[in-house]
């Protein structure tokens, strides 16, 4: 059982955590990685934080849940301190610019702590509906679990559907994952 | 039978209810009963979903007991019958898996544990082991396959079917709300291509001709006048037990050999115990593990053997003490010392077991 | 005309005589469900349920399958058998306590699920196998051993009204009758109706009988039949509560 990488994402409901944990798996399935995702399904998941625990590798995944994430992502204030409990040496913790009120909150051990512009950025240049696809971007940028290309492929088999009536969500959605990889990749996360 | 529902052998990634789904239509289940509760529910919903594609039946009752006892029912019709529960609903299907174990009626029931006592949470734990080994008011007569990961969901489902129609007794997959809600790879197959026979089914009523002329009717009880009618029919059963036993106990070990420490786990818990074993074992430490797979009957030869050959052990178990009832029960007499890491309805990491164990190892320099 | 014999073809006639109690109600209840079968012709794709009460002691009662179930659950036990192959004709055979008190809810949703079955209730006014204890059907004022100064109700409750209950879940296709063993023959036409109403796949059916039982009542023949037929009848009037042409019989 080989080391995978660990992610954990956090939000709050609505904010398409656990969209975007099936939309990587998907991905990394595609490429035939081993996968091992959980969702955490609590009475949290109506009105609580909701967490998506995944792990991508080469080798069969052991354990389901981790302590400590490589990757931990944060996307409201409560998450931030919902998730200090899966941060360690090796975590690189990554939460959104818009995030008020949680500088005191913020994780003292990380190796390395990343703010981006996220949401600003989905709401201005793009659509607040493809947040989620941005915030997988980074997660990719983060990690290069998967290629960018099998992440497209991942999200036209889950949102094609929706692409067939309107092809500029396509175009739209691609967008945002190239924004959110790039807010991340080669800042010397991964 | 109609179409077959998988062909050739196919990796997907699904989450481990599906995959019971699946598993179940793929033994040629014909009928599930069941009751929601989490986190169970979402194998109702994808046997909802396939079953109308393959002549399957679904019936949703209005509890547990009604669901275990409709399951009762299907299996006296004849019908590879199953149903599905968990924590709190697991207490109510001991009153009818009590009634299956009394009339050797071949009941499948999947048990994703959740956290208790009570409702506690819909979660996860390894609480309802003695509940599920010795449930109702009986002697435990039952099969328990404790499950690690997807790919054993599936393969134990189809077993599970197997071992009950073959040798008559309720047979449980004991799992839990983690494998249950996860997603994972494995791979799914039709039993038959794989040369994995099917055991027959046969019905207990219902059967052709006329009863009391071309053949006897079928009068199936499980009261009885007499005590000594009942330790007859009991002494039965349990001499039947005792003889398929060592026929289907089933367990893994690794560096069993001369450890310092044995760690022993079950279900998913096994899967940290196995890393950490690993961990500890390239950073040239003496640790093995034995897991029981089966958790009724339990391999207990295996285990005095594995334990024979150990220093101590350690229980990993995300429960108070309940594998470390199994595990003490079956090594009676033996003078290994047993350390323990009981985490009642938590997960366990693999951090956590390598943590402990080598305070353990420690301790002893 | 034929002359239907006194023992239907459908019993069991190692069993007999059979294990109920002197003036208990229970035989005449399972006569005419065995005359039924016999004049159906079904007692090749019978199965009988019995629950757990002085019903269990029909387990090896006729010539026909039969499950003998957990106290309240024969219900669930017949609905899955039903289920898995509804070729066949299944009764669920039970007392008050198992169907009103202990397997409520199983008669309930077995109703408005509409399922295929027929449930056979018999109505003695009491927990009778374990000694007379109160049940949901026991008269107001009855005394019981639980019960011993008389069924209070403002303490202990009202009587269960089954069949009304039942009439008033179940839906169009539905069969829903009371009758008594004091009227034998009409007894035996609701069963009848009740089992032709499964076989014709119409929808649920239901039969309660009233009983008798001398022994807890601890009355004489005299009385017994006296609180059948004055008392228990003004309580619990027999008639079809609904049938599936809404024409009575």
């Amino acid at each position: 059982m080989g080391k995978a990488v660990k992610i954990a994402l956090a939000g709050e409901g609505g904010q398409g955590v656990q969209s975007v944990a099936m939309i990587l798996t998907e991905a990394a399935a595609m490429e035939g990685k081993e996968i091992l995702y959980i969702p955490n399904f609590g009475v949290e998941q109506r009105g609580g934080v909701s967490i998506a625990f995944v792990q991508i590798g080469e080798e069969k995944i052991g354990a389901p849940k981790f302590k400590t994430g490589d990757i931990v992502i944060a996307l409201s204030d409560r998450a931030v301190r919902r998730m200090d409990m899966h941060v360690g040496p090796q975590t690189v913790f990554i939460y959104d610019t818009s995030i008020k009120g949680v500088e005191d909150d913020l994780p003292q051990n990380a190796r390395r702590i990343l703010a981006i512009p996220a949401l600003e950025t989905a709401n201005k240049e793009l659509h607040p509906r493809v947040f989620n696809i941005l915030i997988m971007g980074a997660v990719i940028g983060a990690t290069h679990v998967v290629s960018l290309d099998k992440a497209k492929e991942a999200i036209e088999k889950k949102l094609g559907y929706k692409f067939e009536k309107n092809p500029k969500l396509r175009e739209m959605n691609f967008k945002a994952l190239e924004r959110g990889y790039e807010m991340v990749a080669g800042k010397g996360v991964a | 039978m109609g179409e077959k529902p998988i062909r050739g052998e196919q990796k997907t990634f699904m989450t481990g209810n599906e995959a019971v789904a699946w598993a179940a239509l793929a033994a040629g289940a014909e009928i599930m009963y069941g009751y929601p509760i989490t986190p169970q529910n979402e194998i109702m919903q994808y046997w909802t979903r396939l079953a109308p594609k393959y002549e399957k039946r679904f019936l949703q009752t209005e509890d547990e007991l009604s669901a275990g006892f409709t399951t009762v029912g299907g299996v006296l019709a004849g019908r590879r019958a199953f149903t599905a529960t968990a924590g709190p609903g697991n207490v109510l299907m001991q009153e009818p898996m009590s009634m299956a174990e009394a009339m050797r009626i071949p009941t499948v029931v999947i048990v994703q544990q959740r956290g208790g006592p009570s409702t506690a949470t819909v979660i996860y734990s390894q609480q309802e082991v003695t509940l599920t080994c010795f449930g109702g008011n009986g002697e435990g007569l039952r099969v328990v396959y404790s499950t690690s990961s997807h790919q054993e969901l599936f393969d134990y489902t189809i077993k599970a079917f197997n071992t009950a129609w073959k040798y008559r007794f309720p047979t449980f997959v004991l799992a839990d709300g983690y494998q249950a809600k996860m997603r994972e790879s494995l791979v799914i197959y039709d039993p038959q291509e794989k040369g994995i026979a099917m055991v027959p089914t046969e019905a207990y009523v219902g059967k052709a001709g006329a009863p009391g002329e071309d053949r006897a009717p079928a009068h199936l009880r499980n009261t009885y006048n007499i005590e000594e009618e009942l330790v007859e029919v009991l002494e039965e059963s349990i001499k039947e037990y005792d003889q398929m036993a060592p026929q289907i106990t089933e367990y893994e070990e690794f560096n069993t050999e001369n450890a310092d420490v044995l760690l022993i786990a079950h279900g998913i818990v096994f899967r940290s115990v196995a890393m950490a074993a690993r961990e500890l074992t390239a950073e040239g430490l003496k640790v093995g593990y034995f897991r029981p797979i089966t958790l009724r009957p339990f391999p207990q030869e295996e285990l005095r053997r594995a334990a024979a050959k150990a220093k101590r052990l350690l229980v990993v178990e995300s429960a108070y003490g309940q594998l470390l009832k199994l595990v003490k029960e079956n090594l009676y007499g033996m003078d290994v010392p047993i350390e323990t890491y009981l985490r009642p309805g938590v997960g366990i990491t693999p951090e956590e077991v390598v943590t402990r164990a080598k305070t353990i190892l420690g301790e002893e320099e | 005309m034929e002359v239907m014999p006194k023992i239907p073809k459908s019993w069991n006639l190692e069993t007999k005589p059979h294990k109920f109690c002197p003036g208990c109600g229970h035989g005449m209840v399972l006569k005419a469900l065995g005359q039924a079968i016999d004049e159906l012709g079904i007692q090749d794709r019978m199965v009988f349920g019995c629950d757990i009460g002085c019903s269990l002691l029909s387990w090896d009662f006729f010539n026909v399958d039969t499950v003998q179930t957990h106290h309240g659950r024969t219900t669930p036990v017949m609905v899955g058998v039903k289920r898995a192959n509804p070729e066949l004709i299944v009764v669920a055979y039970m007392g008050d306590g198992g169907g009103y008190a202990i397997g409520s809810q199983h008669l309930v949703n077995a109703a408005t699920r509409d399922d295929k079955i027929t449930v056979l209730l018999v109505n003695n006014t009491n927990y009778a196998m374990t000694g007379g204890q109160m049940a949901p059907t026991t008269m107001p004022g009855q005394k019981t051993e639980t019960t011993p100064y008389g069924r209070d109700v403002s303490e202990a409750g009202y009587p269960m009204m089954g069949p009304e209950m039942v009439a008033a879940i179940s839906h169009e296709g539905a069969y829903v009758a009371r009758g008594s063993v004091a009227k034998f023959r009409r007894l035996k036409a609701y069963i009848k109706k009740a089992l032709e109403n499964q076989m014709a796949g119409r929808g649920f059916s239901f039969v309660e009988a009233l009983s008798t039982c001398p022994t807890n009542w601890r009355t004489n023949a005299q009385q017994t039949w006296a609180f059948l037929e004055d008392q228990m009848t003004k309580q619990y009037p027999p008639g079809e509560l609904k049938t599936p042409t809404g024409k009575e019989a």
